[in-house]
């Protein structure tokens, strides 16, 4: 198994982004993710900084990937995005089908992202053929999901040409709007939004009238208001996950790393986890649970 | 343009034919539609009914197939598509992959439209489906401006369909996930978001509780009117301040710019509501037969007549409407 952090989820200063991958390229982490995947307005890191930024990390002994926005709405995005899928280095994670149709038109290999809807093994057959080199499981799926899959997956005899990554840590992308909740929690239209979101590095709380934390709003981005951790299930991983994914937050995300190697490796030990953090799609439950 | 309505029953579809409706769509009484509702949709025997009931006006049939096929049971969501073909349905509304794939290859003369669910937004993924399954027409999420619905229009030769009224799907439909962080359920993987099962009310003393497994969603004083708990129309605080934080409960209503689909050449205006009764069905219908009717004899002259206003308030979500995304200020 290997570990990687996913990109980078909320809007961070370019220095404070750079600094953290001059950290994250000395961490436990075998693939980082580099790319804006949320709001097109974000360019504190152009296209062409992500780029740069992945040569430069290149160098280093771990596996660069570019990922790519998950709504894609306007031409000047498409355009964006064919920059990323001409960078001739790099492979790609495509978080729309539009990604999987510039990329393998240009046989670009690919990584299918979480924000795609790929549910079962036809469809994996078919990206595949596409160029799909690793498969990012939707985050609202089960281990048992997963193993239904795969299992059809090895009877069709595709099983060995992809990897599967599954997202085990950070507050889960659960949906994507035209509007933007970080802007409209200030009273901003979208349109002036004077990219509000750098305010907040890791999303706005939102709760129930009754306290309970139910939201992170990034954007035009819906958090899960718990931050996922399956540091508890990496045992359950084994034979089914070839990456486990870390989403960054903060520096702190790369002890997490570190935390999830140990539990790869058997040294860990199980963590209790607190009254913000959840697990629950991975046992098929409702996504906010916690299963113990 | 056609005028394309909701059917989640058989008192539905004739009504919807009977009142002017182009074409209707419809589910089977199982998971593989998005609107998979106890008491609603079409078993066998109403399905033959239905689909001679459309045929016998001269109208169109669409069967929307529209949630995500689950692995090892991929046969229930093909069984759906020879079913669509059995009943000589004129299109099926397919969101997975897995069963375009499907559709497609048995039945390369079936005229296949990508749902909503699928999500395509773009120049680039309508390529993706055209040249995959030949689709025929893309229904467009509710996340797109007009503006930007225009500059498709513009881009591409696919046959586009837009929602045109009814309940607001705040998130791009397919790639919302709320529901099943709530409850374990979610549109792709059951058919239903925010599913009535989860649903509790409770009088309490600070008025009138909604919740979702347990999560209060909203709390409503005596002269407030309270709606279904659809979780993204909830009141949440952000910082204490307590307001909608993703959405009001309000409808989706495009008449005002009725005019502009038809210039983009927009091919079919949807109303949504399948799980909506008859009754409603019957209002919207006329309603929007009316003002195509109107938009094409006197293309000048259109003007959103009061009355439509009227009735459609009235069985809007919280009796209020909203262009929503077509309208750059509400994004």
């Amino acid at each position: 198994m290997k570990l990687s952090l996913g990109p980078l989820l909320y809007y961070w200063p370019k220095q404070t982004t750079e600094d953290f991958y001059q950290q994250a390229i000395k961490s436990d982490a075998d693939v980082i993710y580099l790319g804006e995947t949320v709001c097109s307005k974000r360019r504190e890191l152009k296209a062409r900084d992500w780029i740069n930024l992945a040569k430069d990390l290149n160098q280093q002994g771990k596996e660069i990937v570019l990922s790519s926005m998950a709504l894609l709405e306007a031409p000047s995005e498409i355009k964006v995005l064919k920059q990323l899928c001409e960078n001739g280095e790099f492979s790609v994670e495509a978080n729309d089908l539009g990604a999987i149709q510039l990329l393998s038109e240009k046989k670009v290999p690919f990584v299918c992202g979480p924000a795609i809807n790929c549910y079962n093994a036809h469809t994996l057959k078919l990206f595949v053929n596409k160029g799909m080199q690793r498969w990012v499981m939707p985050v609202e799926l089960s281990r048992d999901w997963l193993q239904n899959a795969l299992a059809d997956a090895n009877k069709m005899g595709i099983r060995d040409l992809f990897e599967v990554e599954v997202f085990a840590h950070g507050h889960l992308p659960l949906a994507y709007s035209a509007r933007c909740f970080t802007a409209r929690s200030e009273n901003k239209a979208k349109d002036d939004c004077e990219l509000c979101c750098i305010k907040y590095p890791q999303g706005r709380a939102s709760e129930t009238q009754e306290g309970q934390q139910v939201f992170v709003l990034n954007g035009i981005q819906t958090q899960s208001g718990y931050c996922y951790n399956l540091l508890n299930d990496v045992e359950s991983m084994k034979n089914l996950v070839d990456v486990i994914r870390v989403s960054p937050d903060s520096l702190e995300s790369l002890q997490t790393l570190s935390s999830f190697k140990q539990q790869m490796l058997g040294q860990g030990q199980k963590v209790k986890l607190d009254d913000l953090q959840c697990n629950g799609y991975w046992h098929q439950i409702a996504g906010l649970s916690l299963a113990t | 343009m056609e005028l394309l309505c909701p059917a989640g029953s058989l008192p539905a579809l004739k009504t919807a034919i009977d009142c002017g409706a182009d074409a209707v769509y419809i589910g089977l009484k199982d998971d593989t539609n998005a609107r998979h509702f106890a008491g609603l949709n079409f078993n066998d025997k109403k399905l033959a009914k239905g689909a001679q009931y459309v045929r016998d006006h001269n109208k169109h049939l669409h069967v929307a197939i529209n949630t995500f096929a689950h692995p090892d049971e991929e046969k229930r969501w093909f069984n759906a598509v020879d079913k669509c073909v059995d009943l000589g349905a004129n299109a099926a509304i397919i969101a997975d992959i897995a069963t375009l794939d499907y559709a497609a290859n048995k039945y390369p003369d079936l005229e296949l439209h990508l749902s909503v669910q699928a999500s395509a937004t773009n120049t680039a993924a309508i390529e993706f489906y055209k040249q995959n399954f030949n689709v025929k027409r893309v229904v467009l999420p509710r996340v797109l401006s007009i503006h930007q619905v225009k500059q498709l229009a513009r881009n591409t030769d696919m046959d586009l369909e837009v929602f045109a009224f009814g309940s607001l799907c705040i998130m791009a439909e397919g790639r919302c996930y709320l529901s099943s962080y709530f409850t374990g359920e979610s549109p792709n993987t059951v058919g239903a978001c925010s599913p009535a099962k989860y649903v509790r009310w409770q009088e309490t003393e600070q008025g009138l509780e909604s919740r979702l497994n347990d999560i209060l969603i909203d709390r409503y004083q005596p002269d407030e009117k309270a709606g279904y708990p659809t979780l993204c129309k909830g009141k949440f605080t952000v910082d204490d301040q307590l307001y909608h934080a993703l959405e009001e409960p309000t409808s989706l209503n495009t008449l005002s710019i009725l005019p502009e689909l038809m210039q983009a050449g927009i091919t079919s205006v949807k109303i949504e509501g399948r799980q909506r009764s008859p009754a409603y069905v019957e209002q919207i219908t006329r309603v929007w037969r009316a003002a195509i009717d109107s938009y094409n004899k006197a293309p000048d002259n259109y003007r959103v007549q009061q009355d439509w206003d009227a009735v459609l308030a009235n069985v809007s979500e919280g009796s209020q409407t909203t262009l929503g995304a077509y309208h750059r200020d509400w994004q």
